[in-house]
């Protein structure tokens, strides 16, 4: 447990395998608390299953997942770990479609998820304010009644950034949040995770070398299901185990 | 607020259904009753008895849409809810029979005596009490959907599978209530009915009460199912039905959600089967067919799911379509039935709600002054 001090998250040892297929690989990451940590990788490096088993997608074989110290993910579902605080914003952005914008922004709010409650839930005056505020920062004030699925990919991934600071979670876990957008969108995405940063602790996955330049933090790189480098992204990129696996290529 | 409330496409085609039906529930008793036989526009008995059993599959068309419109939890076994609400009904009106039976006896049904029986069975008890029977008829199916949907959703069983077991949850109960050791009067079922609450079945005004009372149920139902899907419970459900595994992310436990909505479809289900029993003056095992159940999903669809009207227009339109069918070319309806499935989901993918919407949106283009966007 020592080992676990000062972090809002740590992985030890964690392996998952599908049907014999090592995806991670001992694995092991510490997040500290307000940390803002980039993981890149080549395709299949594992992790969006990192991302699977923090958030009780999947279950390890063997290893320790903790949260905030103590928090044993590995014993938790989805809806336990996300109402702790993790939230997570999907590869291929996953959004309700037939809801409108601010319906999404109203659906993921920080609040209580019981039936009973949101039986006789109305958005009060400070929810109002809190969606009219996270539509000014996804930038889609605009399109507030328009129902998500006709959004363009860029901005289906802004809502869905949108809707995870509406969890106002702990720990955000971002899988390529940058795929499909433009130069000067991916410049600003950059910016607004860096400024989440601080207050929440954020894990970027990105195969976006520019925008993991523009982060300018701590690197992890994944290959084969467990860690290969860490550092600065000078610091991996001068790695030449790296630069053979994923740089170089 | 109000205004775009009202413009709402969807609330709209509720709103006109709900006065559709209050009005059917006024005006049709009213016509029986107070209009002689003679007169071209008397409603004979036998009409009413009709359009108050399609009203009564209208609700159960309705409970589906509540689960499978708006959830995306496809129940092939909802016609056992239907049932098992007629049976409770049934019980209270066997209750009633009292010592008018075949064999006169003063406490037991004639096919309890038939097998010889000397007392009730303790399930029967309190079925002499109709406000007890009410509650049954809501607690019964509800109970039945509760422990069905705890298990069923904590396993996380969906899509096809969940639809496969409820399948065989409606063809089991069909094949407990066939056996006459289970106190439910066996293949007969429930019937020889005399009176409810001390009045005649028979009677005009009987009937003319309890078809409105079925349309006082229809539309109760409809609201209820209207302030579930408007409320952020409906949302939730929504976001069930579109990204199941994301609103898990958000923190919503799916499960619980699920059962909400499956337990007041099978109570919504359980009304409408009680409503049914005393009109058609039967209740028996064949209503759990699983038959039954697909072709209540099929008004379902014909009407447009995930719209709260539609199913009710396709239960009473497809029924009537059935009844003209069977009388005129009998063999057919099978084929026809399958043939306006088949063209509907082909064509219309939003049933004949997708009509009503299409129609008022080709309308609301003539009138720019009514956009939604100007009303907030
Ligand atoms: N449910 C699953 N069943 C079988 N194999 C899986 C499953 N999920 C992932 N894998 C495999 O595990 C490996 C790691 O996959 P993962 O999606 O974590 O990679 P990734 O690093 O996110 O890659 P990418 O950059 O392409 O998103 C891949 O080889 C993938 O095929
Ligand atoms: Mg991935």
């Amino acid at each position: 447990m020592d080992k676990a001090a000062n972090s809002i998250l740590y992985l030890d040892g964690v392996n998952v395998s599908f049907d014999g297929f090592k995806a991670l690989n001992a694995l092991s990451l510490i997040i500290e608390p307000g940390e803002l940590r980039a993981v890149i990788g080549p395709n299949g490096a594992g992790k969006t299953t990192m991302m699977d088993v923090i958030t009780g997608k999947t279950r390890p074989d063997t290893g320790d997942v903790l949260f905030a110290e103590t928090r044993d993910l590995t014993r938790l579902d989805e809806a336990e770990i996300a109402q702790l605080g993790i939230g997570r914003k999907f590869q291929k952005p996953s959004v309700f479609e037939k809801l409108t914008v601010a319906e999404n922004l109203a659906l993921a709010l920080a609040g209580n998820r019981r039936v009973r409650e949101a039986l006789f839930w109305r958005l009060s005056t400070r929810e109002k304010a809190r969606i009219d505020e996270l539509l000014g920062i996804v930038r889609l004030g605009a399109q507030r009644h328009m129902p998500a699925a006709r959004l363009s990919h860029g901005q289906k991934q802004w809502l869905e950034i949108g809707m995870l600071l509406a969890q106002d979670p702990k720990l955000l876990l971002v899988d390529e949040p940058v795929a499909g957008m433009t130069d000067a969108e991916t410049e600003t995405t950059a910016t607004l995770l860096r400024s989440i940063a601080g207050e929440r602790s954020v894990v970027v996955v990105e195969h976006d070398m520019n925008f993991v330049r523009e982060l300018a933090v701590k690197v992890t790189v994944l290959h084969e299901g467990s860690v290969l480098a860490e550092g600065s992204l000078d610091h991996v990129s001068a790695d030449h185990r790296v630069i053979e696996v994923y740089l170089g290529r | 607020m109000i205004t775009r409330w009202l413009l709402n496409k969807t609330d709209r085609g509720v709103l006109i259904m709900l006065a559709v039906i209050l009005l059917l529930g006024f005006m049709v008793p009213a016509l029986h009753l107070l209009t002689s036989p003679d007169s071209p526009v008397h409603v004979p008995a036998y009409a009413m008895a009709l359009i108050g059993k399609y009203l009564c599959y209208a609700m159960l068309a309705l409970s589906i849409d509540l689960i499978w419109g708006y959830c995306g939890i496809l129940s092939l076994g909802h016609g056992a809810f239907f049932a098992l609400g007629g049976y409770a009904m049934g019980m209270y009106l066997m209750r009633q029979i009292g010592s008018r039976g075949v064999y006169g006896h003063a406490e037991l049904p004639d096919f309890m005596v038939f097998l010889n029986w000397t007392e009730l069975p303790w399930y029967w008890y309190g079925f002499g009490w109709f406000g007890f029977a009410l509650l049954m008829v809501l607690f019964v199916p509800g109970l039945l959907a509760f422990l069905f949907g705890f298990f069923a959703f904590r396993a996380r069983v969906s899509g096809v599978h969940f639809s496969i077991i409820t399948q065989a949850l409606t063809f089991a109960l069909m094949l407990a209530f066939f056996r006459n050791d289970m106190g439910f009067g066996g293949n007969n079922g429930l019937t020889d009915f005399k009176d409810i609450l001390g009045f005649n079945l028979q009677a005009g005004g009987t009937r003319a009460a309890l078809f409105g009372a079925t349309c006082l149920g229809l539309a109760a139902s409809l609201l209820i199912c209207l302030a579930i899907t408007r409320s952020r419970v409906g949302a939730v459900m929504t976001a069930i039905r579109d990204a199941e595994s994301r609103t898990r992310f958000l923190g919503y436990r799916v499960e619980a959600f699920k059962l909400f909505a499956f337990t007041v479809s099978a109570c919504i289900a359980g009304a409408a089967g009680a409503l049914y029993v005393p009109q058609v003056g039967i209740i028996n095992p064949s209503e759990f067919a699983p038959a039954n159940s697909i072709e209540a999903v099929i008004w379902t669809a014909i009407g447009g799911r995930g719209t709260l009207f539609g199913p009710i227009l396709g239960a009473v339109l497809v029924n009537f379509a059935k009844s003209w069918f069977t009388s005129a070319l009998p063999d057919l309806w099978l084929f026809a039935l399958g043939g306006l499935f088949l063209a509907v989901t082909l064509f219309l993918p939003n049933g004949l709600a997708g009509l009503f919407g299409r129609w008022t949106s080709a309308r609301r283009r003539e009138l720019p002054a009514a956009q939604p966007a100007a009303a907030e």
